[in-house]
This record gives C-alpha cells, sequence and structure tokens, in this order.
C-alpha cells in the first residue's frame, strides 16, 4: 500500500472503534475492548510500518511523505487539508502510536475486566468492589468498571484526535484533533460523573484550555489572512516567513509572524497547562488513571507542545543562531522556564501520588517550552519524546499502586483510607515488585539519572542548548527545576515503596494483573533506552559511537539543520549534580519521614499551589457566575424580555376575551348559531301539526292553494 | 217549456237531491242506496243525450256492479250492526267551503265561455251512435289502444284487488 | 232545446256535491261513495259535449267508456284497501287512518 495512503488510514481505526463500540457493541465488555484495543493496534501497526518507511527515506525533511486534496472552496482557490508525514511527525507518531496502545492494553486491567459487577455500583462513580463467597468465607474483590464499554469509546476518540493532529499538514486539521482531544478530555476526566468534584474538573479543565484555543484560532485566522493558506509547507517558505517576519502587526509592536506565533502559543499556553493557564490539570486526576496517562503524558499535552515545535519556523522568524531572541521567542522561553520552577516548587509539597506527577508534567512541559524559547529545536522534540514515554510510564505505575492499594483497602474494608495518599503506602516494592522496579526506571528518566535512563539525555540537550548560547537565566532556572524534579520524585519513589508499610491496607496491597504490568515494563523499555538515540557525538566516551540519529533526523525537518550544541562539560556536570544530589538527599530525608507533620516541606503555600486557584476563583469565576446569574439572566432574560413579553400576553389574553365575550358568544353563538337553530326549530314545530296524516285535511289544503294559485294566475295574468 | 226541458228538470233535481242524501247519510247503506237512485238519474240523463248505449251500460255496471259491491263492503266494514257517530268529520263546514267555491268556480268560468248557452244540433238520420262507438273502439284508427289498455287496467284492478283483499289463513 | 248549459250546470253541481262528500265524509266507503259522484259528473259532462258538439266524433263517448272502466276498477282496488285497512285497524274512519302523520 502506498505510504500515502495508510497514513490517511491511520487515524481511522479509533475513530470507527468509537462508532462501534458506542452503536453496538456497548453492550458486550469483551467485544468493546477488543475492538478498541485492535484498533488502536492497527493504527500502531500503520505508524510503524509509516515510521520504517520513513525512517528508510534519504532527506525525509526535503521530501516528506505528503498528500492533499482539495476540500473548502474560497472563490478562485482551494483551502486544501491533508497528510504530512516529515520527520518530526514521524518520531512523534512513533510514541504516540506506542504510549496509545499501552494505555489501551492497561485499561483493560485497570477497569478490572473479569471481575464481578459490584454490590452497589452504579454508573458514574467509581466501582466499590463486590462481595464473593469462597470457601464459606466471605471477601470483597475489586469490581467490574460499570461505563466500561464506554471509557474504551472515549479513549478511541481520543485517539483518533491525537493521531489526526500529528498526520495532518495544516492548522486546520490539527485545530479540530486539538478539539476532539479537548471534548475528550472533558469527557474522561468526567467519566465518573457522579462526582461532584469530577464534574467540576471536567468543565474547569475544558473552560480553562477553551482560553487558549480562542487566541489559538485568532492567531489561525490571522495567518490565513496574512497568507491565504493554512498548509504548513505553503506558510514555512523563505517568502511567506520573511514578509510575516518584516510586516508589522500593529499590536505591542510585533511583527506579524511574533503575533501569530504567540496567539498560537496561547492555544499550547492552555492545552500544555503553562502558567497562567495551569490550573486544570491538578483537578484532571479525577479522570481513571489511563486518562492522566493519556492525556497528560501521551498525547493532550503533547499536542500542545508539538504544535509549537510546528510553528517553529514562525517562531523564529527572522531569528537566526546566535542573534538574541526575537519577542516572541522571550516570551516563549520565559513561560517555558518560568512554569518549569513553578511547576516543580508546587510537585514537592504534594501527598497524593498523582498530583505529584500532575506537576511534574507541568513542570516538565516547561522544560519543552523554554527550549524552544531558546532555539533548541531538536533538544525540544527530544525531550517530548522521552517525557511522553515516562510520563505515561509513571502515570500508569502510579495507577497500578493505586489498584494495589485498593486491593488493600477492600480487605480492610476501611474506606476511610486514602489509596491515593503516599503517607499511607510504603513498602510496596515487596508487594509490588514490577511496579516498583518499572516506576524506579520512569522516576529516575525524570530526574535525568545519567547515562542510563532517557530523561538524562533530554535534558541535557537542553541544558547545553541554554547554556551554550548563553541564556543564563533560562539555564539556571531549570536547574534549579531539575534539583526539585530529583527531589520530589525520590520523595515520591521513598515514600510509596521504600521503607515499611506504614497502614493495614498497604500490607494487603498486592501486584496487579499482566494487563497492567506488561505495558510498565514495554514503556520502562523505552524510557530507560529511548535516550541512546540522542547520544551528541563530541560527547566524552559515548558521543560518536552511535550517530546522533535524533539531531540528524529531527533536525532535518527545519531547511537547515540546527548546529549541535558544542560539547560543555559545564552543563553536564550541573545536571548530573543536581539529578544525582536531589535523588540522594531526598532519599536520605524521606527515608525517615513516616507523617506528614514530619515533612519539612508542607509548607502551606506550596500546598495550595499558591493560592492560584482561589485567585481565579476571585477574580474571573465569581464575577462571570455573578454576571451570568444576576445580570444576564435574572436582569435581563427574567426582567426585561421576559417583561415585555408579560406585558403581550395578558394584552392579548384581555382582547381575545372581549372578542369572546361580546362578539364571539352574543352574536355568532347565540344570534346566528343558536338563534338560526331556535327559529328552525320553531319554525318546524309550529309546521308540523299541518302533517296530520289524514288524507281530507291534505284535500283541503290542496284544493285551497289551487284555488288561490288559479286565481291569481286567472285574474293577474289572463285577465 | 218543452217535454224534454220538464223531464230534464225532474230528473236533475232527483239526481241532485238523492247526491245530496248519498253526502249526508249516516247510514252508509242508506247512502249507498241513495247512491243508486243517482245513478239511475244520470243514467236518464245520458238517455236525454241521445247516448243510449251508455245509459244502459251505467245501470249495468254502475248500479249491478259498482254499488253492489259498495254494498258488500259495507256490510263487510261493520263493527256493530248500527253506524255510530257523525257522518261528517269536523272539517266539513271547510269541505262544504270548497265545494261551494268549486261550483261557484266553475260556473264563473262556464258562463264566460262563448259556447256556454248553444243547443243541441240535431243528430243526422240514420246515425247509429252505438255502431259508430263500435267503431271508434275497435278500429286501429281509432280508440283500440286505449280500449286494450283499459283492459289491462282492469285485469290489473282485478288482481290488485283480490291480492289485498285475500285473507290469508 | 235543453240548452249545454244546464247539463254542464247539473254536472258541475254534481261534481261538487260529490267533492264535499270525498272532503267532509268520515266513513272511507262514503268517500268512495263521492268520488263515484264526481266521476258520474264527468261523465255527464263528456256525453254533453259529444253531443253538442260534432256527433260523428266519437271520442266523447269512448271516453266515457274508458272512465267506467276506469271507475270501476278504482273502485274494486279502492274497496279492497277499505277492507284490507278494516281488517289491520279494525276502523274504516278516515280520521283514524293517520299514521303518515308528523
Amino acid at each position: 500500500m502506498a505510504t500515502e495512503t495508510l497514513i490517511w488510514l491511520i487515524p481511522l481505526p479509533p475513530l470507527l472503534a468509537f462508532f462501534l463500540i458506542v452503536l453496538f457493541t456497548n453492550k458486550n465488555k469483551a467485544l468493546s475492548h477488543s475492538v478498541a484495543i485492535g484498533a488502536a493496534f492497527l493504527s500502531w501497526l500503520g505508524s510503524m510500518i509509516v515510521f520504517a518507511r520513513a525512517l528508510g527515506v534519504e532527506h525525509l525533511g526535503e521530501h516528506p511523505f505528503a498528500s492533499s486534496i482539495n476540500w473548502l472552496p474560497t472563490g478562485d482557490t482551494w483551502l486544501k487539508i491533508g497528510i504530512l508525514i516529515d520527520p518530526l511527525s514521524a518520531a512523534v507518531l512513533f510514541f504516540v502510536a506506542w504510549t496509545v496502545l499501552m494505555i489501551f492494553i492497561y485499561s483493560v486491567g485497570y477497569h478490572n475486566y473479569g471481575q464481578p459487577a459490584g454490590d452497589h455500583d452504579h454508573a458514574g462513580l467509581p466501582p466499590h468492589g463486590a462481595t464473593v463467597e469462597e470457601h464459606g468465607h466471605k471477601h470483597v474483590v475489586p469490581s467490574i468498571e460499570p461505563m466500561y464499554s464506554r471509557f474504551f469509546a472515549f479513549i478511541g476518540l481520543f485517539a483518533f484526535g491525537m493521531y489526526t493532529l500529528v498526520v495532518s499538514d495544516n492548522l486546520l486539521t490539527l485545530f479540530v484533533g486539538w478539539e476532539i482531544m479537548g471534548l475528550c478530555s472533558y469527557l474522561l476526566i468526567g467519566f465518573w460523573y457522579g462526582k461532584p468534584s469530577a464534574r467540576n474538573a471536567a468543565v474547569k479543565a475544558f473552560m480553562t484550555t477553551r482560553i487558549g484555543d480562542v487566541f489559538m484560532l485568532l492567531g489561525i485566522a490571522f495567518l490565513y489572512y496574512a497568507t491565504g493558506t493554512l498548509s504548513y509547507r505553503e506558510i514555512f517558505t523563505e517568502e511567506v516567513l520573511h514578509t510575516l517576519a518584516t510586516v508589522p502587526s500593529g499590536v505591542f509592536g510585533l511583527s506579524a509572524a511574533g503575533l501569530i506565533a504567540l496567539l498560537l502559543f496561547i492555544g499550547t499556553i492552555g492545552k500544555s497547562a503553562q502558567f497562567p493557564l495551569h490550573v486544570w490539570l491538578p483537578d484532571a486526576m479525577e479522570g481513571p488513571t489511563p486518562v492522566s496517562a493519556m492525556i497528560h503524558a501521551a498525547t493532550m499535552v503533547s499536542a500542545g507542545v508539538y504544535m509549537v515545535i510546528r510553528i517553529f519556523p514562525l517562531i523564529s522568524a527572522g531569528w537566526a543562531e546566535g542573534m538574541p531572541l526575537n519577542s516572541a521567542m522571550t516570551v516563549i522561553a520565559f513561560i517555558g522556564a518560568f512554569t518549569a520552577l513553578f511547576g516543580a516548587s508546587i510537585a514537592v509539597a504534594q501527598n497524593d501520588i498523582k498530583r505529584v506527577l500532575a506537576y511534574s508534567t507541568i513542570s516538565q512541559l516547561g522544560y519543552m517550552i523554554a527550549a524552544l524559547g531558546i532555539g533548541a529545536y531538536v533538544a525540544a522534540a527530544f525531550h517530548l519524546i522521552t517525557h511522553a514515554f515516562f510520563k505515561a510510564l509513571l502515570f500508569l505505575g502510579s495507577g497500578s499502586v493505586i489498584h494495589g492499594m485498593e486491593h488493600g483497602v477492600l480487605h480492610t474494608g476501611n474506606h476511610k483510607v486514602d489509596p491515593q495518599d503516599m503517607f499511607n503506602m510504603g513498602g510496596l516494592r515487596k508487594k509490588m515488585p514490577i511496579t516498583f522496579w518499572a516506576f524506579l526506571i520512569g522516576g529516575f528518566s525524570l530526574s535525568g539519572f545519567p547515562l542510563l535512563t532517557a530523561g538524562f539525555w533530554s535534558k541535557d540537550a537542553i541544558f547545553a542548548e541554554a547554556f551554550g548560547n548563553g541564556h543564563t537565566a533560562v539555564f539556571i532556572t531549570l536547574a534549579l527545576a531539575a534539583f526539585l524534579t530529583a527531589i520530589y520524585t525520590m520523595r515520591q519513589i521513598t515514600l510509596t515503596f521504600l521503607g515499611e508499610p506504614r497502614t493495614k491496607e498497604a500490607e494487603h496491597a498486592q501486584e496487579t494483573k499482566w494487563t497492567m504490568t506488561a505495558p510498565l515494563v514495554i514503556l520502562a523499555v523505552f524510557a530507560a533506552g529511548y535516550g541512546w538515540v540522542g547520544i551528541p557525538n563530541d560527547f566524552p566516551l559515548l558521543g560518536g559511537v552511535v550517530p546522533n540519529w535524533i539531531y540528524e533526523f529531527v533536525g532535518s525537518t527545519l531547511p537547515e539543520v540546527p548546529e549541535e550544541a558544542a560539547f560543555n562539560a559545564i552543563p553536564l556536570l550541573i545536571s548530573v549534580a543536581v539529578s544525582l544530589g536531589g535523588l540522594l538527599i531526598s532519599w536520605l530525608v524521606y527515608r525517615n519521614v513516616k507523617t506528614p507533620a514530619e515533612d519539612k516541606l508542607q509548607i502551606p503555600l506550596l500546598k495550595n499551589k499558591y493560592y492560584f486557584d482561589e485567585a481565579y476563583d476571585f477574580l474571573f469565576v465569581k464575577p462571570l457566575t455573578w454576571f451570568s446569574e444576576v445580570f444576564v439572566s435574572r436582569w435581563m432574560d427574567k426582567g426585561f424580555i421576559d417583561g415585555i413579553l408579560h406585558i403581550f400576553g395578558p394584552a392579548t389574553g384581555r382582547v381575545g376575551a372581549a372578542i369572546r365575550n361580546y362578539i364571539d358568544v352574543p352574536v355568532i353563538n347565540q344570534f346566528f348559531g343558536d338563534g338560526s337553530a331556535n327559529a328552525t326549530y320553531w319554525i318546524g314545530k309550529n309546521l308540523r301539526p299541518i302533517q296530520t296524516g289524514r288524507i281530507q285535511q291534505y284535500l283541503i289544503l290542496s284544493l285551497v292553494v289551487i284555488f288561490v294559485v288559479g286565481g291569481l294566475v286567472y285574474f293577474l295574468l289572463l285577465a | 217549456m218543452t217535454g224534454e226541458q220538464i223531464i230534464f228538470l225532474i230528473v236533475g233535481a232527483v239526481a241532485l237531491l238523492s247526491a245530496l242524501m248519498v253526502v249526508t247519510m249516516r247510514n252508509l247503506v242508506h247512502a249507498a242506496l241513495w247512491l243508486v237512485a243517482t245513478l239511475f238519474g244520470v243514467a236518464i240523463i245520458y238517455a236525454l243525450l241521445n247516448a243510449g248505449f251508455l245509459a244502459v251500460v251505467q245501470v249495468v255496471v254502475y248500479i249491478g256492479a259498482i254499488a253492489i259491491l259498495f254494498i258488500f263492503a259495507v256490510m263487510l266494514t261493520r263493527r256493530q250492526a248500527a253506524d255510530t257517530g257523525a257522518s261528517v268529520n269536523k272539517n266539513w263546514w271547510a269541505g262544504a267551503l270548497m265545494a261551494v267555491l268549486t261550483f261557484a268556480g266553475l260556473a264563473f268560468l262556464l258562463q264566460s265561455w262563448s259556447g256556454f248557452s248553444k243547443t243541441a244540433s240535431a243528430i243526422p238520420s240514420g246515425f247509429d251512435a252505438v255502431s259508430q262507438l263500435g267503431d271508434a273502439l275497435t278500429s286501429p284508427a281509432g280508440y283500440v289502444l286505449p280500449f286494450e289498455v283499459a283492459s289491462v287496467l282492469l285485469l290489473a284492478a282485478l288482481v290488485g284487488a283480490v291480492y289485498l283483499a285475500f285473507n290469508k289463513k | 232545446m235543453i240548452p249545454l248549459s244546464w247539463y254542464l250546470i247539473l254536472a258541475a253541481g254534481l261534481f261538487s256535491i260529490g267533492l264535499f262528500g270525498v272532503l267532509a265524509r268520515r266513513n272511507a266507503i262514503a268517500i268512495l261513495l263521492s268520488v263515484e259522484l264526481m266521476l258520474n259528473a264527468v261523465n255527464i259532462n263528456l256525453v254533453a259535449f259529444w253531443r253538442y258538439g260534432d256527433v260523428a266524433q266519437m271520442a266523447g263517448q269512448v271516453f266515457a267508456i274508458i272512465v267506467f272502466a276506469v271507475a270501476a276498477a278504482e273502485v274494486a282496488v279502492g274497496l279492497a284497501l277499505v277492507i284490507s285497512v278494516y281488517r289491520r285497524r279494525n276502523t274504516v274512519v278516515a280520521e283514524e287512518l293517520d299514521l303518515l302523520k308528523w
């Protein structure tokens, strides 16, 4: 099959799975997950084939796999949509396919397929366990999720959105995929819609990303207006970019390119949870863990970063290596770096295992954004890919931990114990070994453990670029953030897995099924090994042993492959120091911390996320709620508009009543209607006696008539 | 006043008087018998009009058959031996008025006709009214068709009367 | 010598008396008797006009013969009806035969 055709087909199986599950296989759980996983597998297979073929093409950047169709007629021209697989999207397609498939498989076990239905499980609430009789004694086992098929339908749609976004060759279909994922994130965060916290989180996620999306749409519109096209290959050409870079946009002194880039970047701020639109991501932990993995590791937030990487030519229009950053890049770098530190600082004070990972995601995305801001194109893409693998691994691992803890909770029956609170865990390395080792690999990758983990190589690339190009402020911020990252990661691992179980529930935890641990193992392989495709060429000892594939491959997406930063020992040493130092310090401290009271990092400001939620609530949510409830609903709608209607209503009523009482009833009913009836009746009643049935009277009557008529005729006519 | 006229006046008076009796007698058999008298008078009138055949037919058919038929019918429909009740109904005055008006009307109309007072022309000698009547009744150029139709009518009346009065027991 | 008018007045008188009888008599048979009077009056008229017109034209007499036949038929059927009615309703009073009233 031609590669282009295959690429067109890649997004379709999950979409088909969505429709099939929703329309047909909803009732049958096994069939639903089979359809979904089958679809994910097909897309994975297609992606692998495409990736393999992409690797074989010389200079894929100059001749990407591309195909487009005329879609929207606009006067004389057509707006085209199509697919494009150049090196960047090939690399992204690779990790998207793997993580999506792993998450799909994981979901089977996570939602307790094969378990009995729960005792009082309702659709809309998390399952609570089923009482099972075994050898004459009852115990509670985890129960299957009531809305099992629905979950697979939604993640199918989600996968479709992401694949569409990755393979598309223009901003329009990218935006379509973007919005589909926004919808699915709403549906999935609010999956357990019976919980008010989940509902609120879903709305918050949607609203916050929507704010970003509005600006992004403005950016797309401006771009279309300025260039007449939305296709990457037509925009990212020398002339177009040059024009956009030199034409002033009239806003804040930015060039057109700068303004468009910033507007589009605001979409990423929303979607990838950068400061200030980061508030939705931690709350999104209300969704089931596979959702958190999907949204916050593999796909959705990655989509934001992918988009920014994609429009890098636009962002960097007018900039070249060695020049000071232009305004757009400065803003982006600033926001990225700030978010990295900001997110990490909150993560150290969180006690919920998933919240730590949520803030960690915010922080890591900040790294990628910062990298792009300073012009480190390849480093940003590299970190995006490695982050997807190890973050997905960490999230799925945390889901496995939570499942193990829930098993313990069901065993003891004490439902007041939060299975997600790290201070209730401890010693799980003995109870859940596979999870432990996978989580360890993921955590070390996140912290940038030297040489052996993928995270080290990608972070190091960013540090090298930042230091090497003289962006000292960014470098220092990112280094600090890396230190905090190592601290909270080791804190998490220590509290969860090391030491002794701190609660009975932790004692009764047990390893999860193969459908959950197998994906962990596979992802761990990537989280450890993916970094080795990006070893810089002048790295001591190891450089040059394998070519820096990622640099050459992904870098060839740009018209000129950017130069690798020259090897410098300082950023490398600092990166190793903060990583190992943070891990060690944190392990030493936290192996002795048993309760939150002993935890010195439980600073209220950090724990409460710098009170941003409260601030936004006060500044935005409450005024808008007032506006809609009081001003619009009560005053305008009910008061003014209904008031006008209330004038018309009774008036019409009175007119109608008058017509009825003065015209309808007396004249038409009584006079014409009843009157004619009565008259007819009266005439009939009075004429009736004429017909007596007596023939002699009839004869007399007829003779009378004859005489009268005859007389009239004779005297009037004939005489 | 010729003899004819006198005869006419007497017979006419008798006929009219008998007719009055017919319509006022309570006893129906008497009324029928008075009818017989009227019919006789009419027969004599026919004779005066040189329609001898008709006079005889009148007596045979009308008096001999029809009046007898009436008397049979009266016999068959008596509830008790004597007739009770009034002979006329309660609107008799309307009937009387109508009769008077009719007579007046007819008289008025007739007397304004020119030929009202003409006299009879002489009958040509050798004129045999009966054979002329026979010819008229049986010749196709004459009135054979009404004659035959009349016989069909009589057949129908015969069948009808039998059917109507037949007592199915 | 007898003017036509005498015959005509006689016939008119007989006819009127018969009409009175038809309209006023209670008994159905009496009504039929009165009808006979009317028919005879008509016959007198017919024969008179025959005599006082062209005697060769037999139409007058033929018509009178036909009237005889019709009268006979009518009396037969009428009396059969009266008898039939008498058997059903036990009355021959015309006033009481009023089933076709309102």
